[in-house]
């Protein structure tokens, strides 16, 4: 087989250093890049809004141009959703689903490091737009026609387009790896109705992905093409309808909001029962809940065109359909009261996160009904009313639940304990720097401030709550640092932190922390749904699995390799031809081939590596 | 939990069957979810040609253009060579990997067979030419489609008897233009890379041991591909081709 | 004396402080889910803080009963909720299809084109175009015709109604109607580019008496120069040096049928000037026809102009003056 592989670098096998986290394809390391990079896009994010909180602190500032205003609102939104949201949710997915199904690695390891390299190609793409003078300034949304090169000439759009058709080949590629993951490699015993439910709302997320990126992926060519080769899919002078994007991008977009919040929702569901020391109250009903969202998720894209002019009818069906949405996360949140309910309750930085998730999620739940109601949310649509429900559910849901899961999981990745009193600080501080931040946003709406505006009139009456909200954002500014101090000091030098430190319930608290490189010497026989808790506790009995270790073989891990690296920066390269010139296109299409060739010829071990050639007990 | 020992234990070569929960592989498994994922790929494109079906303000129309009997045969060859891909697929199980190599050539033939008639049919497309017979035209207007009519008014004048000349449809012309040309093109494009990958595994299989009835999930899952490549396209040639040229289909 | 309340109104774009029978009917839908959903909420947060506080781990404490579910409860707060969205679901759906037709005949139709960045209303049946300014009698229904010539735009004027999208290729319909006469802000909803901030607009509401007189004089062509500034302001305003003919349309001039920008003839007669953003006088004028763009960056005025793209050919302070006066002459 290795006659076929291309010879010209010797593969890596025990690589240390920087060269180990180039080449490494464990995905407890990738997971750790895919947090780091996507924390920094979050700071980034963040920065982004902090200057459009202060060009909005007064009316008539001047602080930034209208055109850069544009730019930051479409980039903050970007940003904070591909490249901060799901990533950081796809760093907990590659850490944890592993650990939590009892296996030693994803289904694909290489194919996982590749993701994580286009991940970071795209990232770079789409901030490099920054440095080129022409960063997208259309919206997240990007509303044709004002994407067309009549009304957007230049470059800006196009580093949109091309950033997210390279990040959906991340996503994607991840979402494939998970759902084989989760499918097909969980341990003896581990049937699907004794998963953690953070794994299966990974997987409900994983299936959601692989469904709704084609959607985008599809419209993003569509535009490209007529940007770039004058088609006119959405050129109206040709008879092009503006409204087809918008079909097109919230029947993507709908099901990306629950790509987004279901990881969040399963990192709730593992904090609650561990810090009441109780199981998950009504295990399956919760996993149907998310099964039914997700479902219900691509049947109320409308909901985002209810002004659009499409006449009563759709608007009555789409407003039946979304309230319906709220039945299943209702059932969510009780379930998660009733968690706590009789419980020993426990109120470490994680479950103040999870509680605090649950206030601002039900807040965010709420103002969702009240959009639904297409006959009022006439007067809501594209108002600062928007801004403050999705910021309940994306920042109050989403990244409350994703800090949850930074502190709850600390010690698994890190191997150290941080510490609680700034791990509280940075809570407190936190939820009230949002709720300062966004609860006035609902009554700037109701009050007629559109959302987009870079500026405002004195005369509006809008000035001393939007003064207000400047203020709560430097409060989360704040939070944030607190916890950059926690996290980079207690990492540093925290307290070595025991395998199980919350006595928790699930697979991954049963190994050391941090894991060895194997994760699990012996494949664990699972007999329970919260299956190291029944083991601790002596509920089930102990069986000895199969063999020494693993299944009767000597645990063989895959080798680290630096193909998927060729194949993204081929993609990387390519991206940028697709957006300035063709041959540097061709050049990068050809380093993606030969990386994805070499790749291809590669075994996953190499029995003439010296790794191999060390083993005892090979067969 | 019992330490980490500080040597990892002994590292061995990894099986062609995995032990899987499922006791599907996971590159079937793999590439079962890439193909849901395919399907709303050419789904979402299906759709925006159906939406943009009869919006077009200038230009050819798929009447004016398509050619049934031509692509009839293309959408044959195609279907056939479906067919030839589950008798490589079932020779190789048989054990006859001649069999299997012919029949996966055969496959490569007719895949790149279609891919020429599409070429073929693109070429024509922009290339159109159109002949009026201005004399007819001047007896019975209503004989002519929309499209030969508006350039019939405009170059049928005084003393012409014939007209001829080219108006070809391109990806720019118009709506039709665009969403046809995408649609297609873009499953030319994963017929094309089917017939790459065909290639690679045809070359492959002389290799000793690399293709045998005992490793045949590289045919496997080459031929599910190849499978879904075709059914995408038999849902193509109706809903684009016979939906767009006979009338009584739905527009 | 309705201007002058209108002036001071602290919230002029107030979803709540209705004028009209759809926003009031919108703001009647919103009141009742919000109730609605503060009891919920109430009710969410009390269980919840109730729970966190009786079930606080204690020293010493012993496992807690491993409780899996409860099928009654979990029905329970499966069936409530959806009564309740049922309840509320009704209401909606009803204001919905009252609000998608007007209830009584229209006393007008108004065409509403939505362009980089300002608002043209044109009445087809009295013959009236106008900018960023209509006129609107009280207590009768008007219909709109809403369309747009470039990007899309929304068409909203919170105290009257709910926005409605100005989508190139679709035309849509929406209607109002002005229980008491005053002067109502409008804004584009929808971002449509650089300035979408500073698109923004004025509905008039006022007794029929007034409006007649209105449209009486906006039919009426403009008036014929005769103060010398104002004489020299036209004749620049006429000329291939400035061009401003070219764009905009003065009825009863010589040259000036353009039809890319706002029509002028009755620009005097607007409150405000550049599409609602600012009040229309001597010294906003100036400040807009010296350098549009810091006014409104990115409009196409300023883009287009040879006056205002080059600076050999910019206009001199007296020639901005002279413009001024004629424009403020346009009664």
């Amino acid at each position: 087989m290795t006659s076929l592989s291309v010879p010209m670098i010797k593969r890596p096998v025990h690589p240390v250093g920087a060269w180990g986290w180039i080449t490494t394809i464990d995905h407890k390391k990738i997971g750790i890049m895919y947090g780091i990079t996507a924390f920094i896009n979050f700071l980034i994010g963040g920065i982004e809004a902090i200057i459009m909180r202060a060009q909005l602190s007064g009316s008539n500032a001047d602080i930034v141009s209208p055109e850069v205003f544009n730019q930051l609102f479409t980039m903050h939104g970007t940003t904070m959703i591909f490249l901060a949201v799901m990533p950081l949710g796809a760093a907990f997915f590659n850490y944890l689903i592993p650990l939590q199904i009892g296996a030693r690695d994803v289904a694909f390891p290489r194919l996982n490091a590749f993701s994580y390299w286009v991940f970071l190609a795209g990232t770079l793409m789409l901030h490099l737009s920054w440095f080129m003078g022409e960063a997208p300034n259309a919206g997240w949304f990007a509303y044709a026609p004002l994407t067309s090169t009549a009304f957007n000439p230049g470059h800006g759009v196009d580093f949109w387009i091309v950033s997210l058709q390279v990040l959906g080949i991340a996503s994607l590629a991840a979402a494939f790896n998970f759902i084989v993951t989760i499918i097909n490699m969980r341990a003896p015993g581990m049937h699907m109705m004794r998963l953690p439910l953070f794994t299966w709302m990974t997987l409900i997320t994983a299936i959601l992905l692989v469904l709704a990126f084609p959607v985008i992926t599809v419209a993003l060519l569509e535009l490209l093409f007529d940007r770039n080769y004058g088609m006119n899919f959405f050129f109206t002078a040709a008879g092009g309808d503006p409204v087809l994007w918008q079909h097109l991008f919230w029947v993507f977009g709908h099901p990306e909001v629950y790509i987004l919040i279901l990881p969040a929702m399963g990192i709730v569901s593992e904090i609650l029962p561990t810090f009441s020391k109780k199981p998950l109250f009504g295990y399956s009903t919760v996993i149907l809940a998310g099964v039914i969202i997700a479902f219900m998720g691509w049947l109320v894209w409308s909901h985002h065109m209810f002004t659009v002019g499409l006449g009563p009818i759709p608007n009555t069906v789409f407003t039946i359909t979304t309230i319906a949405i709220a039945v299943p996360t209702g059932i969510k949140i009780f379930n998660w009261i009733f968690t706590i309910w009789k419980g020993s309750v426990e109120f470490r930085t994680p479950m103040l996160f999870a509680v605090g998730f649950i206030v601002t999620f039900t807040i965010g739940g709420i103002s969702g009904v009240m959009h639904a109601m297409s006959a009022s949310d006439a007067q809501q649509q594209d108002t600062y009313f928007v801004v403050a429900h999705f910021h309940y559910v994306l920042f109050g849901g989403a990244i409350m639940g994703i800090f949850g899961a930074l502190y709850y999981w600390f010690p698994k990745y890190s191997g150290k304990m941080y510490n609680e009193g700034q791990g509280k600080t940075h809570f407190w501080l936190m939820f009230i720097g949002q709720n300062l931040t966004f609860f006035p946003m609902h009554f700037l709406g109701m009050d007629g401030m559109p959302r987009r505006i870079y500026t405002y009139g004195a005369d509006m009456g809008w000035t001393e709550v939007n003064a207000l909200q400047t203020a709560g954002s430097i409060v989360i500014v704040l939070s944030v640092l607190v916890f950059m101090k926690n996290f980079i000091q207690s990492w540093r030098s925290g307290k070595q932190a025991p395998g199980d430190p919350w006595d928790a319930r699930t697979l991954e608290w049963s190994i050391s922390s941090p894991p060895p490189e194997y994760n699990f010497e012996e494949i664990p026989i699972v007999q329970d749904r919260d299956d190291w808790w029944a083991r601790k506790r002596g509920l089930v009995p102990r069986i000895a699995p199969s063999g020494a270790s693993g299944d009767g073989h000597g645990i063989h891990m895959p080798q680290p390799s630096f193909w998927p690296l060729v194949a993204a920066i081929g993609i990387f390269v390519g991206a940028w031809g697709v957006i300035y010139s063709v041959p540097v296109l061709i050049i990068g299409a050809g380093i993606m081939i030969f990386g994805v060739y070499a790749w291809s010829f590669e075994p996953v071990n190499d029995p003439e590596s010296e790794a191999s050639t060390a083993s005892g007990d090979a067969n | 939990m019992a330490q980490a020992p500080t040597t990892p234990p002994a590292v061995v070569h990894q099986e062609e069957h995995e032990k899987t929960t499922t006791g599907l592989n996971h590159k079937k498994l793999l590439m079962w979810a890439f193909l849901a994922s395919d399907c709303m790929f050419f789904g979402t494109l299906i759709a925006t040609y159906l939406v943009y079906k009869g919006k077009s303000k200038v230009g050819a129309l798929p009447e004016d253009v398509f050619s049934i009997p031509v692509t009839s045969v293309s959408t044959f060859v195609l279907l056939m060579s479906s067919m030839s891909m589950v008798l490589a697929y079932a020779a190789l199980r048989r054990g006859s990997l001649k069999g299997f190599r012919i029949w996966l050539l055969s496959t490569i033939l007719l895949g790149s067979t279609f891919l020429g008639f599409q070429v073929f049919e693109f070429y024509e497309f922009v290339n159109h030419e159109v002949t009026i017979d201005c004399h007819e035209f001047a007896a019975n207007p209503d004989g002519f489609s929309p499209f030969e009519a508006g350039i019939a008014g405009d170059e049928c004048t005084e003393g012409v008897d014939e007209y001829e000349g080219t108006h070809g449809l391109t990806p720019r012309t118009n709506l039709f233009g665009t969403t046809f040309f995408t649609l297609t093109g873009l499953h030319g494009t994963h017929v094309t890379i089917g017939v790459i990958w065909l290639l690679g595994l045809f070359f492959y299989s002389f290799k000793k041991g690399a293709v045998t009835p005992a490793r045949h999930l590289d045919t496997d899952l080459a031929a599910l591909y190849w499978h879904f490549v075709d059914v995408v396209w038999i849902i193509i040639f109706p809903v684009v081709y016979l939906f767009g040229v006979f009338e009584g289909f739905p527009t | 004396m309705a201007l002058a309340a209108a002036c001071s109104d602290p919230h002029p774009q107030s979803t709540f402080d209705t004028h009209g029978p759809v926003a009031a009917s919108q703001a009647n839908i919103f009141y009742i889910i919000m109730y609605a959903g503060l009891v919920v909420f109430i009710g969410v947060m009390a269980l919840l803080i109730y729970t966190t506080i009786r079930y606080r781990r204690r020293y010493n404490d012993k496992d807690p009963e491993q409780i899996h579910g409860n099928n009654t409860l979990e029905i329970a707060w499966t069936v409530a909720p959806a009564l309740l969205l049922v309840a509320v679901a009704v209401p909606t759906i009803q204001t919905l299809w009252n609000n998608s037709i007007s209830p009584e005949p229209a006393a007008m139709t108004v065409h509403a084109t939505g362009s980089q960045w300002w608002f043209e209303f044109e009445i087809e049946e009295l013959g009236v175009v106008t900018a960023n300014e209509l006129h609107i009698p009280v207590g009768e229904v008007i219909n709109f015709v809403l369309e747009s010539t470039d990007v899309i735009h929304s068409f909203w004027v919170p105290k009257l109604a709910g926005k409605v999208d100005m989508v190139p290729n679709n035309t849509n319909t929406t209607w109002f109607k002005a229980d008491e006469a005053g002067e109502f802000f409008g804004q584009c909803a929808e971002f449509c580019g650089e300035s979408h901030a500073n698109m923004r607009f004025k509905v008039v509401a006022e007794s029929r008496e007034d409006f007649d007189a209105w449209v009486a004089a906006q039919l009426a062509d403009s008036v014929v120069p005769v103060d010398p500034l104002v004489q020299q302001g036209h004749d620049l305003f006429m000329s291939i040096e400035a061009g401003c003919w070219a764009c905009h349309t003065i009825r009863g001039s010589a040259n000036a049928f353009g039809q890319v920008g706002p029509d002028l003839t009755h620009f005097a007669s607007r409150r405000h000037l550049a599409s609602g953003i600012m009040e229309n006088n001597h010294e906003n004028l100036v400040r807009w026809l010296t350098d549009p763009n810091d006014v409104k960056p990115g409009n196409v005025m300023s883009r287009d102009a040879a006056v205002y793209n080059d600076p050999d050919q910019a206009l001199s302070e007296p020639q901005v003056a002279a413009l001024a006066a004629y424009l403020r002459s346009l009664e």
